[in-house]
């Protein structure tokens, strides 16, 4: 993972590099094919791993017989779950589900019970793909069915339900606030499982070496995620374990899970082989955590001004075979964008027989937004308010709360709103039949877990930038041009390195749209502290006092002797015979990243034969705080509101009787192609973060949230049906078209 | 998936002596594009697969205004599609070839093999059998020739006995005054399998006001495509008029048989027979309309 | 029955002989023999195109074709696009135009455009996302993808004689 940028343009504002269009570090490695991704690996000795899975979404495990396939010429060694220490070793104990390594390696290898179709139950390491995937159909399973929950709707709260959990958030009288209102819309909406489609299927490469360290190649969005849990599952220090990133084609939130990892490993101590294993797409379907379905229940009234008087919002996510749906996301994001008095918000999280759920860019807040923004659009027309003017009535702003409770920093959402509302787009004429405009807006909260940075200053005046976080969409160079902007330098002359779990401190993951922002924080401290060590350097070299030298546009000067002077690639050039290399590493402190806000406006014709929906037009907004390289942000909006489309219009996990998936290709999981959308317009504004020295705000995830909504809005508005399930699959439509024509 | 052994012969004798395996299982290979994703996913498995592209015979592609079209079994998508002559006399086999996967599929994937497939919802057979195509078959018996619209025995079956193999398809010169078309739908705009295609033909009169005949065929709506003979044939002495072509709609609604899939429902492929019906005929009218007066 | 096939192709203008199954697709054994890991797999039944090369002139899914077919075969992968005087047009604009973010999908849509460009350098918005369709990308909206082969496109008619 190591690269350097070409060319720069020139930055605006107080900036040089940042805001700038420079050439993505990886991009020479991504055009020419020669970045290597979780499966470009191959070694001497190599095995190739493959998985049996269940066909059952629940059964109890009577026995395994692997026998046959041991006896398949070229099978090397299997794998059950019996072979994890920690199965033996631990019960099973589903607090805190999501991290829990014990939870993990069930997920990874069924021990005991399926519990879902497509459950991982053993793993054959072979010398070719094809014999290993032979020899999975050898292994002989006695399963003894169990009854399957399906639906887990949640409805019953009961002790003994399917409830894992239930998370309420409270403000106010929400009686009280119905009371107040003028009108008062009610809808049950619900979202459909997804998945986050990446087109690079899960892949592990993992050696077991005879002095017991284990090293593993594989493409994920943390390496040390990956290695906490491996050596948690495998009964081994961490320091055992070595992580070393591949590029990862795409994880949006699925390749914070694992799944390969710790079996690699184990097949690999037992056959004395390093062994590789790919996933097949059929595998990714079934086998990987989706994003969550959801079922939801909104009620919002509204006095005749507009103010929304009261909401109440129940949520119930399908976590899948074990606890843990992003149902938290949803309940805490789905109102921000409202400053609202009395509120109550009740979200279950839901278990059943399907898989374990993972996130999901943004996880658990499309679904919400969703229901909110429907719902919002309703009140707006109920009122015959513009849906934007309604939006601006109630809009949140700097003081007000979160639905957490939490105050909201400096944000201004009505910028954004007043942005879309004065567009063209907004006020374009909509000429012809069964065509509809619809919009809405989205709110997403940000933590933060602090970052760490290594720099060295190489003698040619360029920087060694080493980091442990993923860079799954270009964050190596949006990282690079931040400490290039403190150190007067182009972006290309930073070179930063994403390296293993050996040689960089402990780094989170990369997810919640953090790495921009944080490992930012820790490329700016850390260039602070280069530039410290040079000036002083400097001053040495000058034989004057540090405070006497400084440093402006990549120059080192003297205050004292105008004459002084050193450009930082001279000084560079001087260090190793002036007292050795600059280096430092530094930890930043999450400064907490704080707010997003996007919104979005869709133009839609319906075919009101079939009921396909054709996309016109679409502008997404997002308010960027500052983008470091707007190119990218305009692809992370595209790329977003292009995987709401799909969620929203044609992609959905079906399932067969039994519970298992029936459509485990592309063919039938139908992600948008190049045929399906339209260019994707962005707008960027830029409300400066005061978080971030620079003004970042986190832009990776929140873009994909209005998208559902906007959407069925505009399918509302186009043919005068409230579609209040996902996905409005033109099936649905037609039946939604046909059920109005005979209420008519 | 297991192995399986791999031949190349380069005459039909020999193909046949090969596709003929004494008990074991032999398929042959086109373009390869639906076999090899079925054996992957071990829907069915083989001992032996017989590539058929280096076959002469089996790649021809003959179009002329004498003859009519001969397309062999091996010829991919694109060379139909690409073919001037085609383009011009059967506009309504680019329609269905240029539909069929992706540019990439289209580069391998053949007609032959789209039809011995045998899916119901294979694009190109309801555009062969409205355009009244006939399946040359060799075989260890020899030769014989079937109507497409009975080549097709059900999903994944075919009329093909061991040993036989499909060599060409030949389709009769379309006469003046005639027109077809087909479409399909599916959610995705490409790169899906329809929920319903249609295929629709019509020969006009001299004056193009009245239907002398007409096929219209249907794909996905039944356990094999099916030619719609009764709605085709209500059209017949008719005047190209919007009641003529609903009622057409009408009797191919009647006469498809669907089932409820992961791809549609019953009533949902019902009702687009209808709309694809007229859709298909309206623009095969227009069609027929376009062309050089005789 | 069994037992492996020896194959003689040119793969980017160099002689290459290999011994596969029968089974093995050209995809897997451009991979796991060849070593041209440029060429993705991201469904192994065509509907991706991450594993597009371009055979005789024209585009197919790599793991569409078993690797005994490539007998007699010219083959050109994502390695053998960019010359030594530097990258192709497209893969120029690529990089400029952020048309890429992950990069799994890019060599499949790097070749599959250059197939198109090279028969149609004047092929419009509509022309390239109907070529394009069998070509996945999750991560850009397709929106600064087509807008690069415009770019390319226009870029090599002008540097066309």
């Amino acid at each position: 993972m190591t690269a350097t940028a070409r060319q720069e343009s020139k930055g605006s504002g107080p900036f040089k590099v940042v805001g700038t269009r420079t050439t993505r570090h990886d991009g020479v490695d991504k055009v020419t094919g020669r970045a290597r991704f979780g499966a470009d690996i191959s070694m001497s000795g190599l095995l190739h791993g493959k998985v049996l899975r269940s066909p059952h979404a629940h059964a109890r495990i009577r026995s395994i017989d692997t026998s046959m396939a041991e006896a398949l010429p070229g099978v090397k060694g299997v794998a059950t779950a019996q072979d994890f220490p920690i199965i033996r070793g631990q019960a099973l104990d589903f607090s805190g589900a999501v991290s829990n390594a014990r939870v993990t390696a069930e997920v990874i290898l069924a021990h005991e019970r399926v519990m879902y179709a497509g459950h991982a139950v053993a793993a054959v390491a072979a010398t070719s793909p094809h014999i290993a995937e032979e020899a999975t159909r050898l292994i002989r399973v006695d399963y003894e069915a169990s009854r399957v929950e399906r639906l887990g709707s949640g409805e019953d709260t009961s002790p003994g339900s399917n409830i894992a959990s239930h998370i309420q958030l409270k403000r106010g009288d929400v009686e009280q606030g119905f009371g107040e209102a003028e009108v008062i819309v009610e809808r049950e909406l619900s979202t459909q499982t997804i998945h986050q489609g990446y087109i690079e299927p899960f892949a592990s490469t993992a050696h077991w070496a005879p002095d017991g360290h284990v090293t593993i190649w594989t493409t994920t969005q943390g390496i040390f995620g990956v290695r906490a849990s491996t050596s948690a599952i495998l009964g081994i220090p961490e320091s055992m374990v070595k992580v070393i990133p591949m590029e990862v084609g795409g994880g949006f939130g699925g390749k914070a899970s694992i799944y390969l990892d710790p079996v690699a490993a184990v097949l690999s101590k037992k056959t004395g082989h390093p062994v590789k294993m790919v996933m097949t797409r059929k595998e990714v379907f079934e086998g990987t955590g989706p994003g969550c379905a959801a079922i939801m229940r909104v009620k919002m009234g509204a006095d005749s001004s507009g103010r929304i008087t009261a909401a109440q919002f129940w949520l119930a996510y399908q976590a899948g075979a074990f606890p843990g749906s992003s149902v938290s996301g949803g309940a805490t994001t789905g109102t921000g964008p409202y400053n609202i008095d009395n509120f109550l918000i009740d979200g279950y999280d839901v278990v059943c027989n399907k898989q374990k759920t993972s996130g999901y860019r943004a996880p658990g807040q499309c679904q919400a937004n969703f229901a909110i923004e429907t719902v919002i659009d309703e009140l707006a027309e109920r009122l015959g308010m513009d849906p934007l003017e309604l939006r601006l009535k109630n809009v949140v702003k700097e003081g007000d709360r979160m639905p957490t409770g939490v105050p909201f920093p400096y944000i201004d959402l009505r910028k954004l709103e007043e942005t879309m509302k004065t567009h063209p787009h907004y006020s374009a004429p909509l000429e012809g039949p069964n065509r509809g405009r619809g919009v809405a807006v989205a709110f997403r909260g940000h933590g933060g877990q602090g970052a760490p940075a290594t720099m060295n200053v190489n003698a040619d005046g360029t920087i060694s930038l080493i980091t442990g976080a993923i860079d799954l969409s270009g964050t190596r160079t949006t990282v690079a041009m931040q400490a290039a902007e403190v150190l007067g330098l182009a972006a290309k002359d930073v070179i930063l390195t994403v390296v293993d779990t050996d040689s960089v401190a402990q780094t989170g993951t990369t997810a919640g749209s953090r790495v921009t922002f944080e490992m930012g924080l820790a490329a700016i401290a850390a260039a602070q502290e280069v530039k410290r060590q040079m000036s002083a350097r400097a001053a040495m070299l000058w034989e004057v006092q540090p405070e006497e030298v400084e440093f402006q546009d990549g120059v080192f000067t003297c205050n004292r002797s105008p004459a002084k002077r050193m450009t930082f690639k001279e000084l560079a050039g001087r260090l190793a015979r002036s007292g050795g290399p600059i280096t430092c590493s530094v930890y930043a402190p999450s400064t907490g990243i704080g707010p997003s806000f996007a919104g979005n406006i869709v133009d839609v014709e319906i075919d009101p034969e079939t009921g396909k929906v054709d996309i016109l037009r679409y502008t997404a907004f997002l308010d960027a705080g500052q983008a470091v390289h707007p190119g990218f942000v305009e692809g992370q909006m595209q790329g977003a509101t292009a995987q709401g489309i799909g969620w929203a219009l044609s992609e959905e996990y079906l399932y067969t009787e039994e519970g298992a998936v029936a459509n485990t290709s592309f063919l039938d999981y139908r992600t948008p192609t190049s045929m399906d959308l339209p260019m994707i317009d962005t707008v960027i504004i830029q409300v400066p973060n005061p978080h971030h020295p620079f003004g970042v705000r986190a832009v990776g995830e929140v873009p994909i949230v209005p998208t559902l909504a906007a959407v069925a809005n505009a399918v509302y508005h186009a043919t005068g049906v409230r579609m209040t399930r996902l996905p409005m699959s033109p099936g649905a439509i037609l039946e939604a078209l046909e059920a109005k024509k005979a209420q008519e | 998936m297991q192995d399986f052994e791999y031949v190349a012969p380069t005459t039909l004798e020999e193909a046949v002596r090969l596709l003929d395996g004494n008990g074991l299982k032999v398929k042959a290979l086109a373009g390869g594009t639906d076999i090899l994703v079925q054996l992957r996913a071990n829907r069915f498995q083989v001992d032996r697969l017989v590539d058929i592209k280096g076959i002469p015979e089996l790649n021809q592609l003959s179009c002329s205004e004498a003859d009519g079209l001969t397309l062999g079994a091996a010829v991919p998508c694109y060379r139909v599609y690409e073919d001037e002559r085609i383009a011009r006399l059967y506009p309504a086999l680019v329609d269905a070839t240029s539909l069929i996967g992706s540019i990439q599929v289209q580069s391998r994937g053949t007609v032959g093999g789209n039809l011995c497939n045998a899916a119901p919802s294979g694009d190109s057979i309801p555009a062969l059998i409205i355009l009244g195509a006939t399946c040359e078959i060799a075989g260890p018996k020899g030769r014989r020739t079937v109507q497409v619209e009975r080549f097709c025995t059900g999903p994944g079956r075919n009329v093909l006995e061991p040993g036989e193999m499909l060599v060409s398809l030949k389709l009769p010169l379309p006469k003046a005054n005639s027109g077809a078309h087909f479409l399909r739908f599916t959610p995705r705009k490409e790169m899906d399998i329809a929920v319903v295609g249609v295929g629709a033909s019509v020969l006009l009169d001299d004056a193009r006001q009245r239907i002398l005949s007409a096929r219209i065929a249907l794909g996905a709506v039944a356990p094999t495509p099916l030619l719609a003979r009764e709605a085709g044939d209500l059209l017949a002495g008719r005047e190209a008029s919007e009641a003529a072509i609903e009622e057409a709609a009408k009797a191919a609604r009647a006469a498809a048989r669907p089932i409820t899939d992961i791809r549609g429902t019953a009533r949902q492929r019902t009702h687009l027979v209808g709309v694809l019906t007229k859709r298909a005929l309206g623009t095969a009218i227009a069609r027929a309309k376009e062309g050089k007066k005789p | 029955m069994t037992g492996r096939t020896h194959v003689h192709t040119s793969i980017n203008d160099t002689d290459v002989d290999f011994l596969c199954e029968s089974r093995q697709s050209l995809l897997e054994v451009l991979r796991d023999v060849l070593w041209l890991f440029g060429t993705k797999e991201g469904c192994n039944d065509g509907n991706c195109g991450a594993c597009t090369v371009i055979m005789d002139g024209r585009i197919v899914d790599s793991c569409l074709v078993l690797a005994v077919e490539a007998e007699g075969k010219t083959i050109t992968t994502i390695e053998g696009i960019a010359q030594a005087e530097g990258l192709h047009p497209l893969q120029q604009a690529f990089l400029e135009g952020d048309a890429l973010q992950c990069g799994i999908c890019t060599p499949g849509f790097v070749l599959a455009a250059k197939a198109l460009l090279d028969r149609e350098p004047d092929a419009d918005e509509t022309r390239i996302r109907h070529w394009l369709a069998g070509n996945l990308c999750r991560c850009t909206g397709y929106d600064k993808i087509v807008r690069a082969v415009l770019k390319a496109g226009k870029e090599m008619r002008e540097e066309a004689p």
